[in-house]
């Protein structure tokens, strides 16, 4: 498939992620859509919106409220010849489904001896922000990261949401895709066309020489605001998308650090057991004798997420609290 | 049938249908006025299902609930103020706000919870009935859930345990055509949810979802059945949202049809039930004009409380976390 990396446009997340599902369901005549509401109603997010007259209902699914069915069905037509694209409504409803995602599909392949080929893309839908309480507001990719068989990828910003997609649908691994819904009406430049983002590339948004930010998902505009705030302090923030979580790009982070010799990591999950330990971890093994402070963390406390705005404003990450992080840790 | 239903039941079921009706249509205002956060599944023109069952319980028989659980709760003796300030998000809801409409409860009325998760009630009613037969009492658990959950693995396994270990649980299916926005011809290949039951084992009855005292009675003989531990029953009603699956817009949908609406606002449960108390000389319809108001009146006071109530503090956000 040629790539045409023609004419970028300004589209927001949810039409690049449209932009990807239709370059797949083009690329790939034994690609499909299966989920809740995805064809009739265009999903409930929208982003699936005219791909079922567009494609017809041989492609594009409505199933019933059914998730362990629904993952399942991706495996199986997986394994026998399919390349499925199955849509988790929230990243919540994982615990209707996890025995498909952890112990069918991130494990098929290396309990038959690599026989069992497993393209599976499986959209889901992360994060806090919308008042929609404790089982509609989670950011639960540390549970998917701890599974050997599974790629993870968490795109920001539209011109990643549509590589990323591509990528994963390309990839002959099981590849979740964690969007954010906060992040929908984000606008940013999108290529015409297909084009790949590599699987386990993060990206350096913002270039910076003494401290280094790495932000997950949405965080990353968060990072960003903070990066600005934190001028008037004379800190110069290099912020980092890791983009893939699973295959993580720790050498992109390492050099980083080499030069600015501070890390704070971001991410809306909750901090205990998140993602963002495993960076740490892997940073202090890689780069110690670069660090001039230890490696800081934000993320949310140690609570389900609370449906109260007032309680939701500050449970949620923001660039006043990687701001204030920042000071503690430079010591500002 | 009916002549057997005494006039203050039908009464009390009359008032809990119109103290549903105009909490769900002032809460609906009071969204898209942008006052009301998250999301907000209304359960008007269900009115039937929950308080024609409801009446028959007591605080200590146990409900579980669904994403559209306000009815459930108010049928099951909820307060307006203390539900209001949950559903704004105020400390003096009965969550303390961190629930919300989709998590509303209160475990002293013996309600175990609105549930964000489709299916994620009868596996808990279950428990609830297990417990009580456990612990050896005559009280029963009921859970209300959808047709579209009717499709989820945890419903099937519940209904399996219910039957198997005979426990007092009724399955009421509040099957009103759709699951979001997919009718249930496309999610399911049959039409009566009932028919589930025998498969597990458990009678399986159909009843008007829109006539309250067609549920009330069906409900009667479920919950006798289930307190004399002949175990649950699978009583599916048939009925239908108003509103859009989530939100108050009601017309104009493209999944389905304004005469397929208009049809079930035709056989409206509370016009109906108020024609049928007229007609026996129960209740004249100055008198039911009466109930709205005075509902209406407790309604408006309940918004009052909530909106002049507290937000949550900032400490309590850890609070509530372990026992
Ligand atoms: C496990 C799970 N899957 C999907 C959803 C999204 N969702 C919320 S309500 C709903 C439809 C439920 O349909 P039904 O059970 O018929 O109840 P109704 O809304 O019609 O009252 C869906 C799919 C959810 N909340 N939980
Ligand atoms: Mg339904």
């Amino acid at each position: 498939m040629a790539e045409a990396l023609e004419k970028p446009r300004t589209l927001p997340y949810v039409s690049a992620i449209n932009e990807a599902v239709r370059e797949v369901l083009n690329e790939y005549d034994n690609s499909f859509v299966v989920g809740e509401d995805v064809a009739g109603a265009g999903g409930v997010y929208g982003y699936y919106h005219g791909l079922l007259d567009e494609f017809g209902p041989e492609r594009m699914y409505d199933t019933p409220i059914s998730e362990e069915g629904i993952i399942g069905l991706g495996v199986g037509a997986a394994a026998t010849g399919c390349r499925p694209i199955v849509d988790l409504m929230f990243m919540d409803f994982m615990g209707e489904c996890m025995d498909e995602i952890a112990n069918q599909l991130a494990k098929m392949r290396y309990m038959f001896g690599g026989r069992a080929t497993l393209p599976v893309t499986m959209l889901t839908m992360g994060g806090a922000g919308a008042s929609l309480a404790a089982q509609h507001s989670q950011s639960l990719e540390a549970w998917i990261c701890h599974l050997p068989g599974l790629k993870v990828v968490m795109p920001t910003t539209p011109y990643d949401a549509k590589g990323l997609i591509i990528s994963a649908a390309r990839d002959d691994n099981p590849v979740i895709v964690c969007l954010n819904k906060m992040s929908l009406a984000i606008q940013g430049e999108v290529p015409e066309g297909s084009y790949s983002i590599p699987l386990g590339e993060a990206n350096v948004v913002r270039q910076g020489s003494n401290f280094t930010i790495v932000a997950l998902g949405r965080m990353l505009h968060e990072a960003l605001k903070a990066a600005e705030q934190l001028k008037e302090f004379g800190i110069d923030t290099e912020v980092i998308d890791p983009r893939t979580l699973q295959p993580f790009d720790t050498a992109t982070v390492v050099n980083s650090v080499r030069k600015t010799h501070r890390l704070l990591i971001v991410h809306e999950a909750v901090r205990f057991g998140g993602f963002g330990g495993e960076i740490a971890a892997q940073i202090q093994e890689q780069a110690f004798d670069y660090l001039d402070a230890p490696v800081g963390r934000v993320g949310a406390p140690f609570s389900p997420v609370p449906f109260s705005p007032a309680l939701e404003a500050i449970y949620v990450p923001s660039a006043d609290s990687i701001v204030a992080e920042a000071r503690k840790l430079l010591g500002l | 049938m009916s002549k057997q239903i005494s006039d203050e039941v039908l009464l009390d079921i009359h008032r809990r249908m119109v103290r549903i009706r105009i909490f769900e249509e002032t809460a609906g205002k009071l969204a898209e006025d942008g006052k009301i956060p998250g999301a907000l599944h209304l359960y008007v023109g269900e009115e039937a299902v929950a308080c024609g069952v409801m009446v028959h319980l007591s605080n200590k028989d146990w409900i579980t609930s669904t994403h559209r659980g306000h009815g459930h709760l108010i049928a099951k003796g909820g307060e307006f103020d203390r539900m209001f300030a949950e559903l704004f998000g105020r400390s003096t809801g009965y969550c303390k706000g961190k629930g919300g409409s989709m998590h509303v409860s209160n475990l002293d009325l013996g309600m175990l919870g609105a549930n964000g998760i489709v299916g994620g009630g009868p596996p808990i009613a279950v428990g609830a009935g297990f417990s009580n037969k456990f612990r050896k009492t005559k009280n029963v658990s009921i859970s209300f859930f959808g047709d579209g959950a009717s499709n989820e693995g945890a419903f099937h396994e519940a209904a399996n345990m219910a039957a198997l270990y005979k426990l007092p649980v009724i399955f009421v299916c509040e099957n009103n055509g759709y699951g979001e926005y997919t009718p249930q011809a496309n999610h399911q290949a049959i039409v009566d949810v009932a028919d589930r039951a025998s498969g597990y084992g458990m009678p399986g009855v159909i009843v008007d979802g829109m006539d309250a005292v067609a549920v009330y009675e069906a409900a009667g003989e479920a919950i006798e059945r289930a307190r004399n531990g002949e175990g649950p029953t699978l009583l599916e009603c048939k009925t239908y949202r108003y509103y859009d699956h989530v939100g108050v817009r009601g017309m104009g949908m493209t999944y389905r049809t304004d005469e397929e609406v208009e049809y079930w606002k035709g056989r409206d449960p509370i016009d109906m039930m108020e024609a049928r108390l007229a007609e026996q000389g129960i209740l004249s319809k100055k008198d039911a004009e009466a109930i709205h108001e005075e509902v209406t009146k407790q309604v408006q006071a309940g918004v009052e409380f909530a909106e002049s109530s507290p937000m949550p503090t900032p400490e309590s956000l850890l609070e509530d976390v372990y026992a």
